[in-house]
Order: structure tokens, then sequence, then C-alpha cells
């Protein structure tokens, strides 16, 4: 089934993105190729990849349990949230957070989790910022 | 002889201070990323690509940095696949079939020793072969036009899922998904934006770093969340009595690293075979000619250096095509193409005659990192074993904010953040689908010189398509597509029960 879906959702894929290749706009000056073409080809070679894989799907992968489902969503959330708080918070603080949060749904306990996410973003501070200068991102703290 | 003159004039440029200093790093730290087990060379190197680009060292010491943090994660794979009985990545898979029997003797030391004195013999004879080869197929890729380029990429796709894909439908999908990737942006040539949406933040296209990272560093914790236990494999307080080979398994071994030598430097150079093929075939050569006791698979020594020498030598070799004709033969080669091109370098017959410093220094890095390698790896492979007993619940936070750092050193930009995280949850869904990321990196990477040349070879024929296949090399670098497409489908058939019934533990 997974297969089947994967093969279903690039041919959709594969369509829209064909429609969305002929609607660009070709400029006065082109060769005989065009701008169009080449991606009108590469929608075709998808659509004939996910035709094959939707009737001939390989068999099911083992998909993690709806619990383990969610860590990995959670986990991802926990990313944009990084993303977004890096440059309001500044690079320690978000990074505590963010790792310690990694490292505890990971399967370490409260505590020694805090700790990592601590020690990774002290770590990774000291070593990229005042070692090799290198630019992370400064909150209205200046750090 | 004028080969050997270019490459003294590469040591002159290797053999500065500041230079041996990154290749000394980046050996070590491309050993302890190899070691660790789940991250192979080519989620490593990842990693670690904006974050040295971020670092805005020059071309060639970034270059040498990079490639010793490769070759370093070709050695280090082998710890955790003698010592744990998980390889890092498919090349070290074949080591796990005595490496690990070995260990569970008693003799992880000597294996150690033994796979990082193949590791060795494997590529530093394979980087002769490169320094030999590669300026002779320069000569032959001067001859190509835009449309033999074209046939040539075409080529790579073609022959990239190789027996390492399961299934060349997904490999196609793969392709056409990073080469759909790669028409993002704004079209080079007419100026009118492509597939953009009105996004500005797309108009410069998608930095494949990006991409990179997302797919492999990304995709990787999200893996681990899935099994999430957090603790370290237990096996790595295998005590280690002593960390050499006795001369007399050195000497039992020496014919089985030099025939794994030449077939992994053979099986490297073909295209899309890479270093999986050359230690699986190495293997099977090996069992074949000298398993006369059957000891093969209950830790035979010469079942650890052979695909050792095999995987090396084969990593050494997969640099030809891709250096002299811009062409990479494997996945890791995928990635070292990415970095080279992140620092504005394009491999190909040009480079050789263009950037000879570039090209040559490169080469005799590869010569000094091999030997720093075989240096530290050896005496020194006790202090890697220990980096095994970092529990992944506190080094994958620490990989996943390291992907952070480089990503947002190298643009300060939200919006490619949070593409990363797209393309690491993405990444996440193909690997568990069984569809190959390297297809996906390498239509990123190639897409648009891809089609450059595509759109050149018509523009010089005005519009007549038969000019793709239109010149005898032309046609036979189709043939050798067609081929290698086909081949695995047909040869798989034959190779892969046997390869599956490895796997298992």
């Amino acid at each position: 089934m997974s297969d089947r879906i994967l093969g279903g959702t690039c041919l959709v894929l594969a369509l829209l993105y064909i429609y969305f290749a002929t609607q660009v706009r070709v400029g006065f000056i082109s060769d005989p190729m065009g701008p169009k073409a080449f991606p009108i080809f590469i929608g075709v070679v998808l659509a004939l990849g996910s035709i094959y894989t939707l009737l001939r799907p390989d068999p099911e992968p083992v998909w993690p349990k709806l619990g383990r489902f969610g860590e990995i969503v959670f986990a991802v959330v926990v990313m944009i949230a990084y993303t977004y708080a890096l440059p309001e918070l500044g690079f320690i603080i978000s990074t505590t957070f963010a790792a310690g949060f990694l490292s505890w749904r990971l399967g370490a306990r409260p505590l020694a989790a805090a700790i990592a996410g601590v020690g990774i973003s002290l770590g990774i501070f000291v070593v990229f910022r005042l070692i090799l200068k290198l630019s992370l991102a400064i909150g209205p703290w200046g750090f | 002889m004028d080969v050997l003159a270019s490459l003294a004039d590469g040591f002159a440029v290797a053999l500065t201070w500041q230079n041996l200093g990154l290749a000394l790093l980046g050996c070590f730290l491309g050993t302890i990323i190899g070691a660790l087990p789940g991250l192979g060379p080519s989620n490593g190197v990842a990693i670690l690509i904006p974050l040295a680009f971020t670092l805005g060292l020059p071309a060639t010491p970034a270059l040498i940095l990079l490639t010793s943090v490769y070759y370093g994660a070709m050695y280090g794979g082998r710890i955790s696949s003698i010592l744990l009985n998980i390889p890092g990545d498919e090349p070290a898979l074949m080591t796990t079939l005595d490496g690990y029997p070995m260990t569970k003797k008693g003799q992880a030391g000597e294996a150690l020793a033994l796979s990082g004195i193949a590791s060795f013999v494997g590529a530093f004879f394979a980087t002769w072969g490169l320094v030999f080869l590669a300026p002779q197929l320069v000569k032959v890729a001067l001859l190509f036009g835009p449309a033999e380029y074209f046939a040539l990429f075409t080529l790579a796709f073609a022959t990239l899922g190789g027996i390492a894909a399961r299934n060349q439908a997904k490999a196609v999908i793969a392709a056409a998904l990073g080469l759909g990737i790669a028409m993002v942006g704004v079209d080079h040539q007419t100026g009118v934006p492509r597939l953009t949406f009105g996004e500005i933040h797309l108009y410069e296209g998608i930095d494949f770093l990006i991409a990179i990272v997302g797919l492999f560093a990304i995709s990787e914790v999200l893996l681990f969340l899935e099994h999430a236990k957090g603790e370290a494999p237990e096996a790595s307080t295998t005590k280690l009595s002593r960390i050499t080979a006795p001369l007399s398994m050195l000497k039992k071994t020496t014919g089985t690293m030099a025939r794994s030598t030449v077939i992994g430097f053979v099986s490297g150079v073909l295209p899309g075979a890479g270093a999986s093929l050359g230690s699986f075939v190495s293997y099977t050569i090996e069992k074949r000619l000298s398993d006369k006791e059957g000891t093969f698979g209950k830790g035979d020594p010469r079942g650890v250096a052979a695909p050792e020498a095999g995987n090396n030598a084969a990593a050494g070799g997969a640099l030809v095509p891709m250096l002299a004709l811009g062409v990479p033969g494997s996945g890791t080669t995928a990635v070292l193409l990415a970095m080279l091109m992140a620092l504005n370098i394009t491999p190909g017959p040009l480079l050789f005659t263009q950037q000879p410093d570039v090209v040559w220094g490169l080469i005799a890095a590869l010569f000094i990192g091999n030997i720093m390698l075989l240096l530290l790896n050896v005496p020194m492979v006790g202090l890697f074993v220990r980096v095994l007993q970092v529990p992944t619940k506190y080094l994958m936070p620490a990989v996943a904010m390291i992907a952070f750092v480089g990503i947002y050193g190298l643009t300060g930009s939200t919006f490619d953040l949070l593409l990363m995280i797209g393309f690491g949850v993405g990444g996440y869904l193909l690997r568990k689908l069984d569809v190959p990321l390297v297809p996906v990196i390498l239509g990123i990477l190639l897409g648009n010189i891809m089609e450059k040349s595509m759109r050149r070879a018509l523009t010089i024929s005005d519009g007549d398509y038969s000019v793709l296949w239109g010149s005898p090399i032309a046609i036979t670098i189709w043939a050798l597509a067609i081929a290698g497409f086909l081949a695995p489908i047909i040869v798989g058939r034959f190779l892969r029960p046997r390869k599956d019934a490895t796997v298992s533990p």
C-alpha cells in the first residue's frame, strides 16, 4: 500500500509539474529547445517511474507505531520552533531547549537531557563562535 | 613523465603547515564520523561541508580538509562493523561478515589493525591508479561536445542505482525528483523564472547543500527517533588486548590485499558501481579463491582484508571518472562532487588544464591523508573505539544542532532552515520507502549542467534532436547507459538473495 501511495503521489506531482512547466513564459530570445522542454521531459520520466511503482509495488516497509510516529512529528515541530526561535532568543537559549528536547525524546532522563542541552549548546558556541568565529544567531542579549 | 612532475607540484601545494594541519584534523574527524554507527561517509561529509564552507577557507585547503574527512570516514566505517556488527554504510557491510566473528573470538585488536592496513594498501595503490588513469581519460574527454556530455550525465543516472538499489523504478523516481528540484529558479539561458511560484527565496534555486544536509543528516536523526532507546551499543565495551596484526597474519593476507585492490579499483572506475560493489566483489572472489577450509564467515582474516582493501581502492577508483569527466561513480563521490561545486570548482577535463594546482594538490592530499590515516588508525584505534561509547541520545541532538549551525552560518535565513527540515522529512519518508537518496542529490547537482548541455547541443544543430546520438562516442555512451540501467535488473536477480542473506545478523 505504501508504494501505491508513493506512486500515486508522485504521479500527481508529475502531472502538476508538467502543467506548471507549460506555464513558464518564454522570453523574446530563446534557443530551439526553450526553458519548458526539459522540465516537461523530467515530468514525463517521473510519471513513468510512478506508474511502474503504482502497478508493481514492493513489499510493505515497517512503519513505526503511532506513538513513535508522534515522536517524529513532535521532533519536527521542535525543529521548526527552533528555527523561528533562533533569531528571536539567540543561539544559546534556543539550542539548549531544542537539543535538550531531542535528547529527552531519544531516551535521556529529564535531568540528563537538560544537562545535555546546556552542554551541546555551550560546546557548539565555544567551538564555532569563539574559536572558529562562525556567525551564530545573536539574540537580544548578544549570545 | 609529466604526470609525476604535476604530482610533485601538487605536493608542493599540499605540504604547507596549514594544509598538513587541516589534513590531520580532517582524518581525525572523518575516522570518528565513520566509526559512529549509523553515520557513514555521505552523511558525515554532508554535515561538515556547510561548516567548512562558512569558515571561508580558500578552495585548496577546504578541499584538503574535506577529502581527508571523506577518506577518514571510509577508514572509520570498519570500526563499528568489526566491534559492533553495525556497518556505518553499505560498503562496510561486507567487513562485518568476518570482522565481527573475529571480535567474538577475542581478536578485535588484530582485526582492527589488519583492516587499517588493508584500507591503506587499497587506498594508496588506488591513488596511484588515479594518477595515471585520470589524465588518460581526460584526453578522451577533451573530444566530448555538449551532446556527448548530455549522454554522459544520463549514463551517471542510469548506472548510479546499480546493485545498491533494489528497484530501478524507484531510482528513476529519485533521479526525476532531484532533476525537478534543480529546475526551480531563474533559467540561466533566458532569464525567466521557473517553478518559483513568485517566492523570492526560490529565484536563485535551491542550494544543494541545504538539500544534502536535510536529506542525510536530519532524516538520520528522525530515523533514530523511530527506534529511540538511546543506549550505547553494548559490545562497545569490548576489551582490546592488542592492536597490532601479527606478521604471520599480514603474510597470509598479502595476496588477498593485492587482488582486492585491483578488483576494487576497477569496480570503482566503472560508472555507478562504487565502493559497495568493490567490497562485495572483492569478498566474493576472495572467498571463491581462498576459502578451502570453509573458514570464511567465521572470522577469517582474509575475509576482513579483502572487503577493506576493495572498498578503499574503489573509493580511489571512483575519483577517476569524477575528476576527469565530472561524473561521480558512487554515492559518496556524489557528495564529494557537491563539495567541489560548492567551492566553485567544476570537475571535468578542463579542470586538469585550467586549474592543475587544484587537481594535483587534491591528489597529493589523498596520499598524505592516507599515510596520516595509517599512522592515526593503527596505534590510536583505541581512542576511536571510545567514541563508540557516546550514547546516541546525546550524539544525535548534537548532530542535528550542528546541521542547523552549518546551514544558518551559510545563509542566515529562516526560510532555508525550514527548507532543510522539509528535506529531512522527505528524506525520512524516501528512506522508509526504499527510494535511494543519492540520485536525488545527483539530480539537484547535475540538473542545470545537464539541461545546459542538451540545449547547447540543440542550438548547434538548430533544433535537430538526432544530434544527441550523432557521434560514435555518444552512441557508445548511450549503449553503456542502457546496459548499465538494465544490468542490475538482470544480474541483480542472481546477486540479491545472497546479499540479503548477509544483512541479517
